[in-house]
């Protein structure tokens, strides 16, 4: 008892963070999926969920709640126990990975010293997930889905991991939370530094998150459904919450490694410290539309619900207010922390959303050509790239104001050389085979 | 025959049914979602690649041209409309002319260029689906919902027009039913004067996009030569760079007053047909604008009477529809009732092409492959 009581009260706020993971987490999932709902509606000029709850606010739930409730079918030739097993692997190694992911400096579950190792192994688990549901399942469009998602990830992850070496190469250490401590002390953020990284990140984890326009595993039109074909209800929902985890995932390491982590734009100039106030702002803001809607709603339970949603904004913005009380000063850098944290993450997502919703999806091989042919090469470019820049600041006594442009100029044009010589080399196989 | 029977339907060809060592066959459709429709597709794979295929059809059979043998004339033109759903009027242009030349009657003038006016639109409404089919075929989400939100304007237009969106029976063997409402030109010159700025708005997010152009250039290639040893015609056929339109070539309605262009491929390839498409669209509102800004008075219906009785002979009518060339062969016997009515459909035609065009390709070529084809079911079957 009195160990029990001693491991709880030594980690007691790790564990508390990790319960809100994993209570707050499924719901914030489904709250992207809301998102992405009212952002192709938007940019396909529709409306979007509307019928449930006022602006469809409680579609999730309804969601969530229907799924759970479906039968569950397992097909009579499918491998039960893989069966059975293959989405919890996807979502456990989905939500295993926010362990190591500081939302804000002082929400943080686990600050291990490989931190992004530990994310990068912990997420790549979830391909098994993928690979072991499309065998058990027995079928030959889930199987060709989860082939192609393998291949797909294991060529990927190359690129994605050189990527973030940049990234690592300016932070000197893996700890998530040391990284964005560098990025506050150098005052920049490293997508500025080393900018090639970061898009090589923000397409290699595109695909590595299956989304469109790499989203072959799953091409409706052509496989169904891939990997997931045969699957249904509560399981068919757990692969559906380990992507839209996944997704959250990599924005949170691009947020943490490119994007300054909690820190907000501006971080180190005084005269944005106005800017301190606008979480504030931005949560009474919605309070306050939620409020001009509510006379709109039909019946008294969308307005009663819609001013659920109003008090719930009231709330938070109280909450992150209160940071300003004098008392409650310590408070100020994780709690405005995480919202700017947050606020990052779903830029990036809305990136993703509004990537899916404009371009076509690529074919495998080119989107193979485009992984080995371009990625790669350029992500290994840039790595040398920023690795020498390094040395010409540290060792040579170069400015970084002009060691880093130099050296990021010579790896665009290394880029456009390498895009001049992969459709050369497509003209000499069309040649070829003509 | 036991074979024939197993399998339902045609018996397979003889390379489909034998696959080797590496091969694999499997089926796409007919309730597959990107087949457009009741299509069934045998395709022999070795890996991913094509090595032969086999289009299996009839799913939607009807029995539409043994109906026209009970119906009357005026009776089977409705039936027309149910062929190429997505262009009914040009259907039934195809057919009421073919009627009125069996007949040695002519529409009257202002019939004529109404017709044009709403089978020109009708072209535009059917590209502008294919558009949107294609495009989310190829993976694009969003620019069906633009291409809808336009046709539904050319709807629109035809709902207030005679009470029908879809399977509309505009016309009347003889000329029309009924006038052009008021504002009719007014209706036809917004959408006109809009939809100029819309095609360039999809051509900026599909025709330069590298991803677009690189699921689409060099894929589903079909030469001139090939493309008239198949038969085929409409898009398909120009965008292999053979400049023939039935609209040119053998003026029918109003078009020989009208200046507009052919647009003609170099390649034959799905890119190539993806812009002649595109810019048949805007020669189709060039069309509707000369023609809405002068239309003749005078009557709609030329005399023919109510029953109508063709004197005994056969007459072959084609006309240019937004897939290809449908023609009409009715053959008279002096009654009522057509002796025979045969039809022949471009999707049909068209789909032919399919086997040599998806040989050599993924399999996500095919759904691409027959997107470009722009088929309809409901044609092809019958």
């Amino acid at each position: 008892m009195q160990a029990v009581l001693q491991f709880l009260n030594a980690n007691m706020w790790p564990l508390i963070d990790a319960l809100v993971i994993v209570g707050v987490f499924p719901l914030m999932a489904g709250y992207v999926v809301l998102l992405e709902r009212k952002v192709m509606a938007d940019m396909q000029a529709r409306l979007g969920p509307m019928r449930v709850g006022p602006h469809g606010l409680l579609q999730p739930l309804a969601d969530a709640l229907k799924l759970m409730i479906k039968e569950d079918i397992i097909p009579e030739s499918a491998d039960r126990i893989i069966f059975w097993m293959a989405p919890v692997l996807s979502v456990t190694a989905g939500m295993l990975a926010f362990a190591a992911i500081p939302i804000g400096p002082g929400f943080l579950i686990a600050n291990m010293n490989v931190g992004l190792l530990f994310i990068l192994a912990v997420s790549s688990m979830g391909i098994f997930g993928i690979v072991l549901g499309g065998w058990a399942s027995n079928s030959h469009y889930s199987l060709l889905g989860a082939l192609r998602s393998s291949a797909q990830l294991v060529s990927y992850e190359v690129a994605v991991g050189m990527a973030m070496v940049s990234g690592l190469l300016l932070a000197g250490t893996l700890s998530m939370k040391d990284i964005v401590a560098a990025q506050a002390e150098k005052g920049m953020w490293f997508a500025f530094v080393a900018p090639v990284g970061f898009v090589i990140y923000l397409i290699g984890s595109v695909a590595e998150t299956n989304r469109a326009p790499f989203d072959l595993p799953e091409a409706e039109s052509e496989l169904v459904a891939g990997y997931m074909t045969e699957y249904s209800g509560f399981r068919w929902a757990l692969y559906f919450l380990a992507e839209y985890s996944n997704m959250i995932v990599v924005a949170s390491v691009a947020t943490t490694l490119f994007l300054g982590g909690w820190m907000r734009p501006f971080a180190s100039v005084h005269a944005f410290d106005f800017l301190d106030f606008v979480p504030v702002l931005f949560m009474l803001g919605v309070t306050g539309y939620c409020l001009y809607r509510i006379p709109k709603q039909t019946g008294w339970d969308q307005k009663f619900i819609l001013a659920i949603f109003a008090g719930i904004c009231f709330v938070i913005a109280a909450a992150l207010g209160m940071v300003f009380a004098p008392p409650l000063a310590f408070l100020k850098v994780p709690v405005l922390g995480a919202f700017w944290f947050i606020a990052k993450v779903m830029g990036y997502v809305y990136v993703f959303l509004w990537v899916r919703f404009t371009f076509p999806r690529y074919r495998f091989d080119q989107l193979m050509r485009l992984g080995w042919h371009f990625l790669i090469p350029l992500s290994i470019v840039n790595v040398m790239g920023v690795a020498t820049a390094l040395v010409l600041h540290r060792q040579a006594g170069w400015s970084s104001w002009v060691a880093f442009p130099v050296l990021l100029v010579v790896t665009i044009l290394l880029a456009f050389w390498l895009v001049r010589a992969g459709e050369r080399r497509d003209q000499q196989a069309a040649r070829s085979a003509a | 025959m036991d074979e024939t029977r197993s399998e339902g339907m045609a018996p397979p060809s003889v390379e489909l049914a034998v696959p080797g060592a590496d091969e694999i066959v499997i089926n796409m459709g007919p309730q597959h979602p990107s087949t457009h429709g009741v299509l069934r597709v045998k395709l022999r794979l070795d890996g991913e690649r094509i090595d032969g295929s086999e289009c299996i059809i009839g799913y939607l059979h009807r029995g539409v041209e043994k109906i026209a043998e009970h119906r009357s004339y005026q009776q089977f033109a409705p039936y027309v409309d149910r062929m190429d759903y997505v262009a009914a009027v040009s259907n039934g242009l195809g057919y009421c002319e073919a009627v009125e030349k069996l007949l040695g009657a002519e529409a009257p003038p202002r019939a004529r260029v109404v017709r044009t006016i709403l089978t020109e639109l009708q072209r535009i409404a059917s590209h502008l689906l294919w558009l949107g089919t294609h495009a989310l075929d190829i993976g694009a989400l969003t620019p069906i919902f633009y291409c809808l939100r336009e046709r539904e304007e050319i709807l629109k237009i035809f709902e207030k027009y005679c009470g029908a969106r879809l399977t509309t029976h505009a016309f009347r063997i003889g000329g029309l039913q009924y006038e052009t409402y008021d504002g009719f030109e007014h209706d036809v010159k917004r959408f006109c004067d809009d939809f100029g700025t819309k095609v360039d708005e999809y051509e900026q997010l599909l025709t330069g996009n590298r991803i677009w152009v690189g699921r689409c250039k060099g894929v589903g290639v079909l030469t001139a030569k090939q493309a008239i040893a198949l038969g085929v015609t409409g898009p398909p056929l120009r965008a292999s760079g053979v400049k023939w339109d039935l609209r040119k070539a053998m003026p029918y309605a109003a078009y020989d007053r009208y200046d507009f262009i052919i647009p003609t491929g170099t390649n034959g390839d799905t890119y190539d047909r993806y812009l002649v498409r595109m810019e048949e669209m805007r020669q189709s509102r060039r069309i509707c604008l000369q023609a809405v800004e002068n239309i003749p008075t005078g009557p709609i219906m030329a005399k023919v009477g109510k029953v109508l009785k063709p004197p005994p002979g056969e007459v072959y009518h084609s006309i240019e529809a937004p897939k290809g060339e449908i023609g009409y062969y009715v053959v008279s016997d002096g009654t009522t009732q057509p002796y025979r009515v045969r039809v022949r459909p471009p999707s049909f035609i068209n789909l032919q092409a399919f086997d040599t065009m998806v040989r050599g390709h993924l399999v996500a070529d095919v759904v691409a492959i027959i997107g470009t084809l722009d088929i309809v079911l409901g044609e092809v079957d019958r």
